[in-house]
């Protein structure tokens, strides 16, 4: 968990919850399903660019909108390893941090990353190494209450411990 | 001490003797609510704990209010799961589906009371702070967490004070108030932090004004939106409940990060314009702009306060039928006290479709479903891209009394030139 390695997806500001996962494909039973839908708006071709671009970089507000849960699990089915924004939304973090995936609050400016940037993640270092342009930007670390969670791979796993 | 409200009823419901912002704590539940979330996500996530109980069935208050009825196969389906959930582990508090939205028959039937710590798998559950609760949505995994131990983890926010004066001039409501703010702020203006809103603008407020406020908070980036008490308050909780709670108001020199000013009477309507409910504009400036539907409805604007102002400016006048005006009473009991006061009467002679009371064309669920191209003016709180209908529609967020006069004249209408 502590070193993430991937190729960088970018998304604008106010990326919200609807444009993640529509609301029509809500009621979807199917999560597989859910997910060909995921950002449809913003890119009809998310769903298959994610099998190689897995680490989402976006600008402030990341996730504001609605408590689905949903329009964090779409970006696990589909291999999303973690999400670097300027700002996240409230319920979005804690949705992410609770499944497992890092929340990384990063003041990145358009020279930092580009779109297919092979990035490593040091999340107990604080730092993001962008390999493709030979990079390094700090970011605030996560208190050590949230990369516990991380470690576990979600709070469910942490919670069964104590049940 | 020096406590906010948030600060104060976080503080009551931890085991510790102090906190101040930013430390993570673990509270104890009072009430969670969940709606159609239950037979979304929550069910598959609870069951990976594999438990045959929860915590506490006396604490969850579930409804179904999304898709009532439901208008496809699968939202069928999500019911039944739900219906089956809520029965395996015997939820007291199990709502149906013909009592109205989350929001609204929450408060309506007593639950939310001053001081008590609610959360909900829902966004707009920071409604509650309208009844000086601290009350915010959560997801599908935080509910599971909740069910299997009543407790949750929160960062103890940052609180902004919101000073209010002075009353509404007629044809303003506290939609145009939320929506001013949530411009000036921005929709990340107040990300993860609780506001607090004082003042006698704010004790001049309806309950139901308080409320469209309260729900609109999250807009801001909010945690909770939390009102102090009164005797408005105190009146309208004798008529709902019979249970004891106490008034948090906050400490004298309590810590606010930031404070904010507003005198209700220099407001006029507000509208905020696609695809983001902080980019306003005033009246003037999108009067004019044609609309094929008129939406008054939702946790937002669907209280009888709303339907009293847009069936004044409605009353008598001619409604184009190329245009859609759509009314959705809240809950059951706004719907009956509506049509107790000849309200129905008026929307239906005018050519209204009068919806049950459920979330419908809110998130594009049913019951108004925008096409491509069309143009909303909505009393309801998002409009985000595609939030309801095709992709490429339009809403335009108002006050009901803005969306009522749009509808007779099939544009975009400054409500105070039928008052
Ligand atoms: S009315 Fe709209 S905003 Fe309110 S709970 Fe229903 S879908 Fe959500």
């Amino acid at each position: 968990m502590d070193i993430i390695q991937g190729k960088v997806y970018i998304m604008g500001d106010d990326i919200n919850t609807d444009d993640i996962v529509p609301s029509h494909s809500l009621t979807l039973r199917d999560a597989c399903d859910m997910a060909q839908c995921a950002c449809e708006t913003i890119d009809p071709e998310f769903s298959t660019i994610s099998e190689n671009l897995n680490i989402i970089i976006a600008g402030e507000n990341f996730g504001c909108g609605s408590s689905r849960e949903e329009a964090v699990n779409v970006f696990k089915i589909l291999g999303i390893k973690a999400i670097i924004a300027k700002s996240i939304a409230r319920i979005y973090f804690r949705n992410l941090i609770n499944l497992g995936i890092p929340g990384i609050i990063l003041d990145w400016n358009k020279d930092d990353f580009s779109r297919s940037d092979e990035i490593l993640i040091s999340l107990e270092k604080g730092e993001v190494d962008n390999i493709t342009k030979n990079k390094t930007i700090t970011f605030e670390k996560l208190p050590p209450f949230l990369i516990n969670i991380l470690k576990k791979g979600g709070i469910l796993n942490k919670i069964k411990e104590t049940l | 001490m020096n406590y906010t409200i948030a600060e104060k009823i976080l503080l009551d419901h931890s085991n510790l003797n102090t906190l101040s912002p930013d430390q993570f704590i673990e509270s104890e539940i009072d009430l969670i609510m969940v709606h159609e979330q239950l037979g979304g996500r929550i069910h598959e996530e609870y069951n990976k704990l594999g438990l045959d109980y929860v915590w506490d069935p006396d604490k969850i208050f579930f409804i179904l209010d999304h898709w009532v009825p439901p208008p496809t196969i699968s939202a069928a389906k999500m019911h039944q799961d739900c219906r089956s959930f809520a029965n395996k582990y015997n939820f007291t508090h199990n709502m149906g589906q013909n009592k109205g939205i989350c929001h609204q028959v929450l408060p309506e039937m007593g639950f939310a009371r001053p001081g008590m710590l609610i959360v909900g798998s829902d966004s707009h559950t920071t409604t509650y702070g309208a009844f000086n609760c601290f009350s915010t949505g959560i997801g599908a995994t935080d509910v599971s967490v909740v069910f299997a131990t009543g407790k949750l983890w929160f960062k103890v926010p940052y609180s902004y004070k919101i000073n209010l004066e002075g009353n509404f001039s007629e044809g303003v409501m506290a939609k145009d108030f939320i929506l001013k703010f949530i411009g000036d702020i921005s929709t990340k203006g107040a990300i993860y932090k609780s506001l607090e809103f004082h003042g006698d603008g704010a004790e001049s407020l309806s309950i139901d004004g308080r409320m469209t406020i309260a729900n609109m908070a999250v807009e801001t980036g909010a945690k909770s939106g939390i009102f102090l008490p009164d005797n408005k308050l105190e009146a309208w909780l004798s008529k709902r409940t019979s249970k004891s709670y106490k008034f948090i108001k906050p400490d004298d020199n309590a810590d606010y990060q930031k404070e904010f000013h507003y005198n209700l009477e220099e407001l006029a309507p507000i509208v905020a314009k696609p695809n983001n409910p902080g980019n306003i504009a005033n009246i003037e400036e999108v009067e004019g702009i044609e609309v094929n539907q008129a939406f008054i409805g939702s946790c937002t604007n669907g209280r009888l306060e709303d339907l009293r102002i847009a069936a004044k400016i409605l009353k008598g006048k001619e409604i184009s039928s190329d245009i859609r005006l759509i009314i959705i009473p809240a809950s059951r009991e706004i719907y009956l006290d509506a049509l107790k006061e000849g309200l129905i009467e008026i929307f239906l002679e005018i050519g209204a479709v009068i919806g049950n009371s459920t979330c419908g064309p809110c998130i594009g669920g049913h019951l108004g479903v925008l096409g491509p191209n069309e143009v909303c003016i909505s009393s309801t709180n998002r409009n985000f891209k595609g939030r309801m209908g095709h992709p490429n529609s339009k809403i335009y967020l108002a006050s009901p009394a803005t969306v009522a006069a749009s509808a007779i004249n099939g544009k975009i209408t400054d409500p105070r030139r039928f008052l």
